[in-house]
């Protein structure tokens, strides 16, 4: 019942929208129709993708040479430099937020971690596609060994870099569900390809949600937090990219 | 579907057939005119609705290919060796206006949806009606005539008399080839664009050889239906615009009087006026 309203409602929308080609109102009215799109395609996907299918993946020999480093490729803040100077010795992962045990690991106990390898598909939302072998411990390991409080609901991830590389430039940040975040092929990478994930790829430790599209996939990941909304966070609508416009669920 | 709403007087109606709901009778028009009826109402809405949505599709997606304009085959990019990179499309014919990767999802996306809902309307409605086989489907005699068919286009020669009243061989192939297989093949190629759908339809991307080359197709499937619009466009105005128009809207086409054609009638000149050529 409430998918049909949606479905009439979106479509009278943008029936409204074309009939009435110009002037502000108009405007205003297609922003809506098109919002109405974005929550229409989410719930589709959300409808059709069972919650643990798993993203295809491919042998070594298709693994891209050219593997494209997209936004931050090296960032200026003085904190991750610091870090990378030592190459990353200093490193630690914070996990708070909606948590009953935050967590605090250096690299060297990550690594303690069971530690998973896939080779998957990147899909960047420009169009692009590369290939490459991560490996990492799954967010869902790390989650249950902090134990999320029943109220949180998604898992943001806060970073080192700011695409102005300004140092007081918004940091980028991002978020996704708890079912993206228990998916089998959710992990926190930190070698990409067999060595250790480089620089322009997020180093130290980089996100792979592999049902979504690139800018999802946070890089140079600084705190990873539980909440129960990310209206707080940014300008609220759940990442660095999202707040300039871009849809929150990148499945498409 | 019938079309309560435009019915003619009773008299007017010829009875029914199985087959030929919302069928109507010829109505004579001075001077040796007929009108015909030729588009169900069904017709006329998707049809409508598919020029709107295919156009904003069209325009909100070039504006999505500018965001990388190179085009590949095979699961990924090979950046240094794109199969085909296009130029740089002017503001005009992009949605919104400007370059706005964002936007233009957004708009795509909702149109893809209009676009999907509309012609699953007009597939289902096509089959059940008949319409497709009456209408769409060529019968062996019109394959035997598809070389003469061709001839006759090549010269622009399109008989706007009682033949007008089907839909020539290439008509037939063309709208079938474009309802059964560009249009679908849009959406089946735009899916397979998709992460999130890849998960279930894995097999969908194999068979396209990868998230790479189901762009390509996307784009090459975008062309072809460029290329459609272009040639029926030119030929709605050749064959004559506002009965083709008139026809779209209301229903009723014109069939003008026996021998009637459009286009150059120079050649039709008896052999006897031109002794010697």
């Amino acid at each position: 019942m409430n998918r049909r309203r949606w479905l009439t409602g979106a479509l009278a929308t943008a029936m409204a929208s074309v009939v009435s080609a110009c002037g502000e109102a108009s405007w205003r009215l297609s922003e809506q129709a098109r919002r109405m799109g974005e929550g229409l395609t989410r719930r589709a996907q959300r409808l059709l993708i069972p919650r643990d299918a798993l993203a295809p993946t491919y042998s070594r020999a298709e693994i891209s040479p050219d593997f494209r480093a997209n936004g931050s490729i090296d960032p200026a803040a003085s904190d991750y430099r610091a870090l990378k100077a030592d190459g990353f010795a200093g490193y630690r992962l914070v996990l708070d937020g909606l948590v009953e045990r935050p967590l605090s690991l250096s690299l060297a106990e990550l690594r303690t971690r069971p530690a998973q390898t896939q080779i998957t598909k990147h899909d960047c939302v420009e169009g692009w596609t590369s290939i490459g072998e991560w490996t990492g411990v799954r967010l869902e390991t790390l989650l249950d060994e902090a134990g999320l409080k029943p109220e949180a609901r998604y898992i943001v991830f806060h970073c080192f870099d700011a695409l102005d590389q300004r140092e007081d430039g918004e940091r980028y940040y991002e978020s996704i569900d708890l079912i993206d975040a228990r998916h089998p092929q959710t992990i926190l990478a930190w070698d990409m390809n067999g060595e250790t994930l480089p620089v322009p790829h997020g180093a130290p430790l980089r996100l792979r949600v592999e049902r979504q599209l690139g800018y999802k996939h946070a890089k140079y990941i600084r705190r990873i937090e539980a909440v129960e909304s990310f209206a707080h966070i940014g300008r609220g609508k759940g990442g660095y990219w999202e707040d300039r416009g871009y849809e929150w669920y990148a499945g498409i | 579907m019938t079309d309560a709403a435009a019915d003619p007087p009773p008299e007017a109606v010829r009875p029914a057939s199985a087959s030929g709901a919302g069928r109507r009778a010829d109505r004579p028009l001075p001077g040796g005119r007929t009108d015909t009826w030729r588009h169900p109402l069904t017709v006329r809405i998707t049809h409508w609705i598919n020029v709107v949505a295919v156009v904003v599709l069209l325009m909100s997606g070039l504006n999505i290919l500018a965001a990388h304009p190179h085009l590949y085959w095979g699961l990924s990019s090979t950046f240094a060796d794109p199969w085909l990179s296009t130029p740089t499309v002017p503001n005009w014919l992009l949605i919104p206006q400007g370059r706005n990767l964002a936007e233009a999802r957004k708009w795509h996306f909702l149109f893809a949806w209009i676009f999907v809902a509309n012609g699953l309307v007009y597939l289902i409605w096509a089959l059940v009606s008949g319409r497709l086989r009456r209408r769409l489907a060529p019968s062996g005699r019109d394959l035997r005539g598809f070389w003469p068919a061709v001839r006759e286009h090549a010269r622009f020669h399109f008989p706007t008399d009682d033949r007008a009243r089907t839909y020539n061989v290439i008509q037939k192939l063309t709208y079938l080839a474009m309802v059964l297989a560009v249009l679908p093949m849009m959406l089946i190629t735009g899916l397979s664009m998709s992460p999130g759908f890849n998960a279930i339809g894995g097999v969908l991307l194999e068979i396209m050889g990868g998230r790479q080359s189901a762009r390509t197709l996307h784009f090459i499937s975008a062309g072809l239906i460029v290329g459609f619009i272009v040639v029926h466009v030119g030929l709605v105005i050749w064959t004559g615009f506002f009965n083709n128009m008139r026809a779209m809207i209301t229903g009723w086409f014109t069939i003008q009087p026996p021998g009637s054609t459009a286009g150059p009638k120079l050649r039709r000149r008896p052999p006897a006026d031109g002794a010697g050529s």
